[in-house]
């Protein structure tokens, strides 16, 4: 399952979005909600010839973006996927934020609505150094991938690999591929539910 | 107002306008600034405000001040004359050499009243007209903000080949009832003056300033936010210490309202304001291409970009994205944000920094 490939293969890209800028084909259309300073958008476009197009809340990175001659909306994912049509795009990407939603289960159908595919990539929270740290401190784990408190965070949804996975199934959701990282690299499959400190999915489908 | 005279062109042929008359010998105002390229492609079309002009980045004529967006246009600026021609035309309706209720009609009297009622697309039409005689089949951007992006969104729907990009700052594609009363405020305080004469005030020593000055005063305090004027102003006095008890400017915004109702009477002309007003209050594009803002851009070429800002309460956030949203639905390609500046809807003639990065990456992206 692995792809073997060390700090994003080369790329400069954190691992999980150099994944994605691997398995999108040339001359598609993508939308990266929560694109952030659009470095995956930047690399689609470049490298792909993809036409990106973002959605970001914070109103700096779109400036960022827009200086870059990217196309990003700045907005809400929450609310504003609802004004793209059915189908507008090859692929719809959440990198790192479906845990920050307000309801994670709609924001994949609505992923899957606006995409013909989707890749969804999130913190583990069942990753060991979790379940370690609330076992012996009885605390909720401040780490790398989730390094804010618990009255702060934006992660109103923590979520692992077999919450993600559940869920899937339970909307439909065909789970086409998943990779797993940790400390960076790849991570083989086995135990990712341990072992895996975030994951990606490439999904399709869905009702 | 004779001493300058505006470079300008007369379209060759009448426009027809959106009243349903037509205007014939129609005349543009307008100034270039930087060289085109031979292929005729790097050229920028920005469109002016409610009271703006044409001299967009060169000293105006009749006050002596500078271009009213020089931080924006210039060698090197954001709106870049080292590499794009940028073009700026009085719209029809106004009094800076372009056709209004100023210039002669047919008889050789002034039109006043009864130039035709004229709307945003038919200014546009106006600037296309422009266009034609420069010979730009597209301009590689038009610009505007207020109602230059209007027109520039109105171009865009209307005249969809030709902008490859679109920039419209604090703007809207509709004029809302409150905008809408705002005007008929400004516009009443005119008719009321009795020197205006229904219009037919340019033979007469007098012109109804008292009342034109009063239009200014109100709408300029749409322009600005109440955190603006509260900063600028609070409740401080006017080269007193202690209040008047009388009607005078005993308050600095007072004196500063007055003061800028009374300069801007003397650049600008009542009739061309009540004739502007209304093509604003007339606009709204989705009634132009039934009802749905979306069908205005379906199948749009060209890029946008819509910026808001946060203290802008006349043409505020929710408008942009409105357009934002009908871009979306027709998959276009754009850009928005909001951004945070102290300044109300004026914020985006003034030092706003994150948009001039907006604007040049937009512009050369």
């Amino acid at each position: 399952m692995a792809d073997g490939i060390l700090e994003g293969g080369g790329t400069g890209l954190r691992p999980d979005l150099a994944a994605i800028l691997r398995r999108v084909e040339p001359d598609t259309r993508a939308l990266d909600v929560g694109c952030g300073d659009g470095v995956l958008m930047a690399a689609l476009r470049d490298q792909k010839g993809v036409d990106a197009r973002g959605i970001e809340i914070d109103g700096a990175c779109v400036a960022a973006c827009v200086a870059q001659g990217l196309s990003v909306v700045q907005g809400d994912a929450d609310h504003d996927l609802t004004f793209y049509p059915d189908g507008a795009f090859d692929y719809a990407i959440l990198s790192q934020t479906l845990q920050t939603a307000e309801r994670p289960d709609r924001m994949l159908r609505e992923l899957l609505r606006v995409g013909n595919r989707a890749f969804v990539s999130f913190p583990n929270f069942a990753y060991w150094r979790m379940r370690w740290a609330l076992l012996s401190k009885g605390q909720m784990p401040v780490t790398r991938h989730l390094p804010v408190t618990w009255y702060e965070t934006q992660n109103i949804h923590h979520v692992t690999v077999k919450d993600f996975e559940e869920l899937a199934a339970t909307l439909g959701v065909t789970i086409e591929r998943r990779w797993f990282f940790t400390n960076e690299r790849e991570v083989g499959g086995g135990s990712a539910n341990w072992r895996a400190e975030y994951a990606l999915f490439e999904v399709s489908g869905g009702a | 107002m004779a001493a300058h005279q505006p470079r300008s062109i007369v379209l060759p042929q009448p426009l027809a306008l959106d009243g349903g008359g037509v205007l014939a010998n129609v005349r543009i105002a307008y100034e270039t600034y930087g060289e085109l390229s031979a292929d005729r492609s790097n050229a920028i079309l920005v469109c002016h405000a409610l009271t703006g002009d044409q001299y967009v980045a060169s000293t105006h004529p009749l006050t002596g001040k500078p271009g009213w967006w020089e931080r924006m246009v210039g060698p090197g600026k954001p709106i870049d004359t080292d590499r794009h021609q940028v073009i700026c035309a009085n719209v029809i309706g106004s009094c800076l050499g372009s056709s209004g209720p100023a210039s002669a009609a047919p008889d050789g009297q002034p039109y006043a009243m009864n130039f035709p009622v004229i709307t945003i697309r038919d200014m546009v039409r106006g600037l296309i007209g422009l266009l034609e005689e420069l010979g730009i089949e597209q301009l590689h951007a038009v610009v505007g903000g207020s109602m230059g992006g209007m027109q520039a969104l109105s171009l865009a729907a209307n005249f969809p080949d030709r902008a490859a990009r679109v920039l419209a700052i604090a703007t809207t594609a509709r004029h809302s009832a409150q905008n809408i009363a705002f005007h008929e405020v400004g516009r009443q305080a005119i008719m009321a003056d009795p020197a205006w004469h229904a219009g037919a005030y340019y033979g007469h020593d007098d012109s109804p300033g008292a009342g034109f000055a009063v239009a200014r005063m109100a709408a300029h305090i749409t322009y600005l936010s109440e955190e603006g004027l509260t900063e600028k102003f609070g409740r401080r006095l006017q080269d007193r210490e202690t209040p008047g008890f009388g009607f005078d400017a005993d308050f600095q915004v007072e004196s500063y309202l007055r003061y800028q109702g009374s300069g801007f009477t003397r650049r600008f002309d009542a009739n061309s304001y009540l004739y502007i007003t209304r093509a604003m209050d007339y606009f709204d594009i989705a009634g132009e291409h039934g009802g749905m803002l979306a069908d205005a851009f379906k199948g749009t070429p060209a890029r946008f970009c819509l910026v808001s800002f946060d203290t802008d309460w006349l043409y505020p956030t929710a408008e942009s994205r409105h357009v934002v949203h009908a871009l979306n639905a027709v998959g276009a390609p754009v850009s928005f944000v909001e951004l945070s500046a102290p300044f109300g809807h004026d914020s985006f003639l003034l030092d706003v920094p994150e948009l001039d990065r907006v604007v040049a990456g937009f512009l050369n992206g």
